[in-house]
């Protein structure tokens, strides 16, 4: 039997958002708070206060009736490869790229919550922690034990649930082997999605689904002419929405409004 | 009046350095003596003959099963081996109960820290003394000792002050592993 106890190569995990499939339900969202501990959002929290580390967007075409179009879009840490903002702004090196994955990972305890990552991130897929977490009585015996909860003061972001990451190394090394096989290592947003329009894999393995709907036809990602690389690659067969795509949609949710 | 300065600066040097090398080191911990009287010599040598494994295991999903529980404990202590009081006391005040050992835990790691010790044993092929010392063939259990700032426990690997970041990081560098990203480790 041979043992593979060394990791091959580095793996870019990435994943493909189908957005002619979002339905805009919102599953991911809540499956993704539960498993990163997010806890309720407060009375006074706001859409640009709250935390939702994976947050879906509506987006129209702009026509009138009877030529209006909506979509969903889905956007968290879009994970960038190339020149990642978040971590060149950094003062306290708190957010790194991983490079054997290529997750770029925030660190919370060494953030001192200045929030210039929140201004670089083009895609406004950054959290401040506005409030210390509270949940309601008993629901913190529901809190994930893989998963540290944040404190007042620094900021966080979707790390492509790091802890799920964590689970499958365990439990390939248990089994002897150094790297999770494809399929073991799925995040939350995923799994939960009621339509599958979300595909999550190695983009380094050319053999993943991952990696063969991103080079396929119809894909493109957001804000592609800031050349972040993001490794989360949307598609859709409708043109319409590669255009909005382009455009800064988050900015009216999360930066022009007050409170 | 004439300060007699050449005896009383050294000794000022050595009073300082004293209430920094003993003092405050006490001041930072408080200790707290496990809650019974546990001899890892006792099980594991001539006498008991049982290995680290039989009591501390990986589990099938790589999860390590830490402390076993008192029902491990009742298997060979239903009743009293011996007539020491310490014994007495385990089997009538646990034992027979059925009540857990409120042990005192000198590897729990910080919250934000994420440990496998499937990956060490699997894949770094490490022995349990590489990183525990002698703590299997110890006579006594230490006193716990806990930081009083942050609550975490003061020593990890046997070794008071050994539960440094830096211990970790030293020795992923030497195996060249998982040095790359803080999220290897943490959460």
């Amino acid at each position: 039997m041979t043992m593979d106890t060394k990791r091959k190569r580095p793996a870019r995990y990435g994943m493909v958002i189908d957005v002619d499939r979002c339905t805009g339900c919102g599953a991911c969202m809540i499956a993704c708070a539960v498993e990163n501990n997010v806890p309720p959002a407060q009375p006074e929290a706001t859409d640009r206060t709250g935390i939702t580390w994976v947050r879906v967007y509506q987006i129209h075409n702009g026509a009138s009736f009877p030529e209006n179009r909506t979509a969903f879009v889905p956007v968290m840490c879009q994970q960038c490869g190339h020149q990642t903002p978040c971590v060149s702004v950094c003062p306290q090196q708190a957010v790194d790229v991983d490079r054997e994955t290529g997750i770029v990972g925030q660190m919370p305890q060494r953030c001192l919550g200045c929030r210039y990552c929140m201004a670089a991130c083009p895609y406004h897929a950054r959290y401040f922690n506005w409030w210390d977490p509270v949940w309601p009585k008993g629901m913190e015996r529901t809190l994930n034990p893989a998963v540290a909860p944040r404190m007042r003061g620094v900021v966080e972001k979707c790390n492509f649930c790091q802890g799920r990451l964590h689970a499958a190394r365990e439990r390939a090394a248990a089994a002897g082997r150094a790297e999770p096989k494809p399929g073991e290592y799925v995040p939350a947003c995923v799994e939960a999605c009621p339509t599958a329009a979300i595909t999550f894999g190695d983009l380094a393995d050319e053999n993943s689904a991952a990696a063969e709907q991103a080079r396929g036809g119809n894909t493109f990602r957001l804000l592609q002419k800031l050349g972040t690389e993001p490794k989360v690659y949307y598609r859709s067969s409708r043109p319409w929405v590669h255009q909005v795509a382009q455009q800064d949609f988050g900015r009216r949710k999360k930066e022009e409004i007050r409170g | 009046m004439k300060s007699n300065g050449r005896i009383w600066f050294p000794a000022g040097v050595l009073v300082s350095l004293g209430l920094g090398w003993f003092g405050f080191p006490a001041m930072l911990y408080r200790a707290e003596p496990q809650p019974v009287a546990f001899s890892h010599k006792a099980h594991t040598g001539q006498k008991g003959g049982m290995k680290c494994e039989d009591c501390h295991a990986l589990r099938e999903d790589g999860s390590f099963s830490g402390i076993p529980g008192i029902e491990k404990c009742a298997g060979c202590h239903a009743s009293a081996i011996g007539s020491t009081a310490a014994e007495k006391r385990l089997v009538d005040e646990y034992v027979s109960q059925n009540r857990e050992i409120p042990w005192l835990v000198y590897a729990r790691q910080p919250e934000n820290v994420w440990f496998s010790h499937a990956a060490h044993i699997k894949l770094g092929k490490l022995t349990c003394e590489q990183c525990h010392g002698e703590h299997g063939k110890t006579d006594t259990l230490r006193p716990y000792e806990e930081d009083r700032i942050s609550g975490y426990s003061r020593d990890v690997r046997g070794n008071p002050g050994g539960k440094k970041m830096k211990t970790c990081e030293d020795c992923h560098g030497r195996c060249g592993v998982g040095q790359q990203g803080c999220l290897d480790c943490h959460k």
